[in-house]
């Protein structure tokens, strides 16, 4: 007697949602993810683009790491900015990176930005937003430089300049204020910093220092760490008690352990190798 | 207490009557006939009074700057109805003594009737005959008590006001919310200001080095730049504003204005992604 195969279902499974209302009316509820606060920003300039976050990761009201990397790997061509619930924008831009490789590994080509960008609205799409992953992608390909935004639903917007995270409504008013068509490397770099630092001091989900990322047709920097404004001060003073502070009175070693070595010789035999 | 703008002017919910003192459809399906039932807690659906309202008719964003002889204000003429934009010609900057300015943003008809409490108050002031004027300091206390007051009778006047003057030959800027906070600087912005003008004002004042290196030209630059940011980005305001400026001399509210905006990016965008 054979059992009718069960068909897979795709998306989410919600077996569990009656069950996760209960416990959260009971006062359990599913514990926090670690979110990345932030405030990430892309611009197009004259020859290419150039990505900026700043380095802090929250979870809740407490800074969970000082000098996370928000500027994910896609391609040789793309780079990922990612905003949201850190597990979901790192697993979800390292998926479609592999994804992306296997692709050129195909076609034999250069990946295009479009395609990265199709892969993961798709993906975002089929998991309803549940997946909190809000990312601005930038590359470069043989149609030249793109910047997309993608929200956790799944929409996307092609843009000139974008910001996205906490802090984007700070860069923004820098961007809106500055921003102009055709800037050259240092214009954009200059601008994207600054846009950044608007995100670092004026939200607090926002922190730490500014990461860059510059993409054009030759070549991609990565500009780590490309400012520190908020370096920690060097203490004036050492503070370490120095020996004597403490009077010894009276000092008494007992081993609780006996220590034997002995050492064996042995003849070492060959290897059974047959 | 709903704070936030985007939970506003979504329609009322037609199953909550507060303004009903006989039950309209009531779930018990009975008509009350005890005092108890209809007034002994206040409702005929059964829930207690509460007058913690939502504001109505508001206003966006005030902006307020501290330079070298005064302060500077900004506010737009719009006063939105949810998302309708009902009335394009308010003046949300309103003259109050000799040297000062109050800026409303939140719900007008609470505007209004502030309005109406500090002319009793001046008239009370004059009638006093004692030689003393109100000043911006003794307004701004005299405002902070009444929003504080109000607060804890948990039935606030829904606005942040900012009170901008010179006393002493000293420029005055503070902001009061809803909750009764007071905050005093060089720089105030309310509502979406607060994320978008905020940042800019912060760096402007930074950048020159504190306020007594802004001139007059500079801080109009700087409110109208601020205000071309609010009106790209925030969907509840107007490109029709008017600056308000206090200095030694007295008070200049301006005619409305407009600022240039470019929107010629447009024409290069096409669709969304692919």
């Amino acid at each position: 007697m054979t059992s009718r195969l069960q068909q897979t279902k795709g998306g989410f499974n919600f077996d569990n949602h009656v069950r996760n209302t209960m416990m959260e009316g009971k006062g359990m509820g599913i514990p926090k993810a670690t979110k990345t606060g932030t405030t990430i920003v892309g611009l197009i300039y004259k020859d290419g683009l150039v990505l900026g976050a700043d380095t802090r990761a929250t979870a809740g009201p407490i800074v969970a790491d000082k000098n996370c990397e928000k500027i994910h790997y896609l391609a040789p061509n793309m780079y990922c900015c990612g905003a949201g619930t850190a597990a979901d924008t790192e697993m979800t831009t390292a998926l479609i990176s592999s994804q992306l490789e296997l692709h050129r590994l195909s076609t034999g080509r250069q990946a295009r930005v479009v395609t990265a960008m199709t892969m993961l609205k798709q993906m975002l799409f089929k998991y309803q937003g549940q997946i909190g992953a809000a990312l601005i992608l930038g590359g470069v390909d043989i149609n030249g430089p793109h910047l997309y935004t993608i929200y956790p639903h799944g929409s996307t917007d092609k843009l000139p300049y974008v910001t996205m995270g906490s802090g984007s409504l700070a860069a923004m008013s820098v961007f809106e204020s500055r921003f102009k068509p055709d800037l050259t490397r240092e214009e954009g770099i200059s601008l994207v910093q600054e846009a950044i630092e608007a995100g670092i001091f004026n939200d607090l989900g926002s922190g730490s220092n500014v990461d860059i990322v510059v993409i054009n047709s030759e070549k991609v920097e990565v500009l780590r760490n490309y400012a520190k404004p908020n370096e920690r001060g060097v203490k004036e003073a050492s503070y370490k008690f120095q020996r004597g502070t403490t009077e010894v009175l009276k000092t008494s070693i007992r081993d609780l352990v006996d220590i034997k070595e002995t050492v064996n010789i042995h003849t070492s035999e060959a290897m059974d190798i047959s | 207490m709903d704070h936030f703008p985007t939970n506003w002017g979504n329609p009322r919910s037609e199953d909550v009557d507060s303004y009903n003192t006989y039950p309209v459809a009531s779930n018990s399906g009975t008509v009350p006939h005890s005092v108890r039932e209809i007034a002994g807690f206040g409702h005929a659906g059964g829930h207690p009074t509460s007058h913690t309202q939502q504001p109505v008719v508001t206003g966006t964003s005030v902006l307020g700057i501290k330079y070298k002889g005064g302060v500077m204000m900004a506010a737009d003429n719009l006063a939105s109805y949810g998302s309708l934009a009902r009335f394009r010609d308010v003046e949300r900057l309103h003259q109050v003594a000799d040297f000062t300015v109050l800026g409303a943003s939140g719900d007008m008809s609470d505007y209004q009737y502030v309005k109406h409490l500090l002319d009793s108050q001046m008239i009370k002031e004059y009638n006093a005959d004692d030689g003393h004027t109100l000043a911006t300091p003794n307004i701004y206390e005299y405002l902070w008590r009444v929003m504080y007051n109000r607060r804890s009778k948990m039935n606030p006047l829904w606005n942040t006001f900012v009170l901008g003057g010179v006393h002493k030959g000293e420029g005055f800027l503070g902001a009061i919310d809803l909750k009764g906070t007071p905050y005093q600087s060089p720089s105030i912005a309310t509502g979406f200001g607060s994320h978008l003008a905020q940042p800019i004002l912060r760096k402007e004042i930074e950048n020159r080095g504190g306020e007594e290196n802004i001139t007059e030209e500079d801080a109009t630059q700087i409110l109208k730049k601020c205000m071309k940011v609010l009106f790209y980005r925030d969907a509840r305001s107007m490109n029709k504003f008017q600056l308000a400026t206090i200095s030694a001399e007295g008070v200049k509210i301006s005619e409305p204005m407009s600022v240039e905006t470019e929107w010629a990016f447009a024409e290069k965008i096409r669709g969304y992604g692919a």
